[in-house]
């Protein structure tokens, strides 16, 4: 066993990691945009709104990941008249993908607030956009976060599959590494710590959010008390 | 409960409230209780009431200019159940009617319609001018004149009383941050709890979250203030500072319109009673009339089972 292979690929393998991230981040911010809509879609009264939501949800959600990247992947460029970029590719399949799952958890998060509280911001002369905004939105999003950084993970970890369309991530640059070099157990095992190091972070971060945010909500925050002015004390002591 | 007695009888010849500590007899006739003094004192000819006088017939009272809620037979269904029947009703400015009834007779529903939290399905219903059946109407600015407070309060639990509070008076009125608190400040003063304006919700005792409530419906100044239910969700000893700050609120002339179950409330700061069952107004008048000589023998078997 030799670890040479590793020190010797770092650079080639930081490459790798630097797509990786930038995959993963451009998707989970494009995801959780359209997840949020396509979750709020799915709450509409108007069945022209719902209707489609529910279907995309449904039909993304029965649908392996891998299938949705070839479909993006040879499908598109068939529509568009021209290929396109493996990477914007990737990012389109699992913004797709992710966007699915989140509306999923959108939809709940929402549900789970009391209507109570949309009542009392309408009633308050709120729209129906500023009530989500400033008195739902917020609530629901503490309850969301920990099914949405699952989901995040799941969707760090699944940007491997990227490299079955060619994108020089991390997976396919240590598959590159390997079929040079056949180091299958270092290069493989060390790729997959890099893996864990940045989910367990990431698991991590999340418990750290949601125990700030919720000793916001309940934590007895100390009530500032009156302050003395100098002017008060000084009535005092004259005679 | 201490203040069960004093909430709950009233002398109707003073329409003062009864305490433990005054003389009283029962009427002969109806049992109903009331100061011997001012029994004494009526007797004898003498005037003790201040107020008019127990009614012998209905006469509710007709203000002058136009209502500012008018039901015009509105009906209202959820799904078969067919909750609010050809209600017809006007309320003026100023006002203060009281809805009562046993649970599911349609009260919370009517009061709801009055700003679209439910909306109606037959009939036409106008409140400050505005068409509120039309389905067509914009209600976001007529619900901005409308303060509402619920029986569970539905404070933001994210936000302190002062945001909660300022909200709506900042991104409906687009009043400056500056401008919103200093209205939010006097009216935790007015509600007896300004110490609280950087607390959460959540480390208010019931009553407190309520008065907060009342704060935040009253800085956006309504014309109308709809209470639903607003101290059932109490208890009991914070029943009474709740009830307080909205007599305050009466006296001041605000147009309310309060479903509760506190009779003493009733009879002591409504114009008008409106007694509701199977989403019909079975009966209306004054609290006089309505406590003293309820006509609909529905009424009368709902007053014995609650009093």
């Amino acid at each position: 066993m030799s670890f040479d292979v590793i020190t010797n690929n770092i650079p080639y393998l930081w490459e790798g990691l630097k797509t990786t991230l930038k995959l993963a981040a451009i998707s989970i911010g494009l995801s959780f945009v359209l997840g949020t809509l396509l979750g709020m879609a799915k709450l509409s009264k108007r069945a022209l709104i719902r209707i489609p939501a529910t279907l995309y949800v449904e039909i993304v959600r029965g649908t392996p990941l891998i299938m949705v990247i070839f479909w993006v992947f040879f499908l598109i460029p068939i529509l568009v008249g021209h290929s396109i970029q493996p990477f914007t590719s990737a990012v389109a399949a699992f913004t797709i993908f992710t966007s699915a799952y989140i509306a999923e958890i959108v939809r709940a998060g929402i549900n789970s607030i009391p209507v109570g509280q949309t009542e009392a911001a309408l009633a308050s002369g709120l729209t129906y956009w500023q009530a989500m905004r400033y008195i739902i939105l917020p609530q629901a999003i503490t309850r969301m976060i920990p099914p949405l950084v699952g989901q995040f993970i799941s969707l760090f970890k699944d940007t491997s599959l990227a490299y079955i369309i060619g994108v020089l991530e991390l997976t396919r640059r240590a598959t590159i590494i390997n079929n040079r070099e056949f180091k299958s157990f270092e290069i493989f095992t060390f790729t997959a710590l890099i893996y864990f190091v940045l989910c367990y972070a990431m698991s991590r971060f999340a418990k750290y959010l949601e125990k700030r945010r919720r000793v916001g909500e309940t934590k007895n925050e100390k009530i500032p008390e009156p302050e003395i002015m100098a002017g008060d004390i000084g009535a005092q002591t004259t005679p | 409960m201490p203040n069960q007695e004093t909430s709950n009888k009233i002398c109707p010849y003073c329409l003062e409230p009864i305490t433990r500590e005054d003389e009283i007899t029962y009427c002969s006739k109806c049992g109903v209780p009331h100061h011997t003094e001012c029994w004494r004192q009526k007797s004898a000819g003498l005037t003790v009431v201040e107020k008019p006088k127990i009614p012998e017939t209905p006469t509710p009272k007709k203000p002058s200019g136009e209502p500012i809620i008018s039901f015009q037979g509105v009906n209202k269904w959820f799904g078969k159940l067919h909750v609010l029947k050809d209600i017809n009703e006007e309320i003026y400015p100023g006002e203060v009617v009281v809805i009562i009834g046993p649970s599911g007779s349609g009260k919370s529903t009517m009061l709801r319609c009055i700003n679209r939290l439910e909306t109606i399905q037959k009939g036409k219903l106008f409140v400050d001018g505005y068409e509120i059946s039309n389905p067509k109407l914009n209600i976001t600015p007529v619900r901005a004149e409308i303060g509402m407070v619920f029986q569970h309060f539905n404070l933001y639990p994210h936000m302190t009383v002062l945001e909660n509070i300022t909200l709506a008076p900042r991104k409906v009125r687009k009043m400056s941050e500056a401008e919103a608190e200093e209205i939010a400040l006097e009216l935790l003063e007015k509600v007896g709890i300004p110490e609280k304006a950087h607390a959460y919700p959540s480390q208010l005792s019931g009553g407190q979250q309520q008065r907060v409530a009342i704060a935040r419906g009253l800085a956006m100044r309504p014309k109308i203030m709809l209470f639903d239910e607003p101290t059932s969700a109490l208890d009991p000893e914070m029943i009474k500072e709740v009830l307080d700050v909205m007599k305050a609120l009466a006296r001041e002339g605000m147009t309310m319109v309060v479903v509760t179950h506190e009779m003493g409330f009733a009879r002591e700061v409504a114009d008008r009673v409106l007694f509701m069952d199977g989403g019909v107004i079975v009966e209306r008048g004054t609290p006089e009339h309505f406590f003293v000589n309820p006509v609909e023998e529905r009424t009368k078997l709902f007053l014995r089972q609650i009093l």
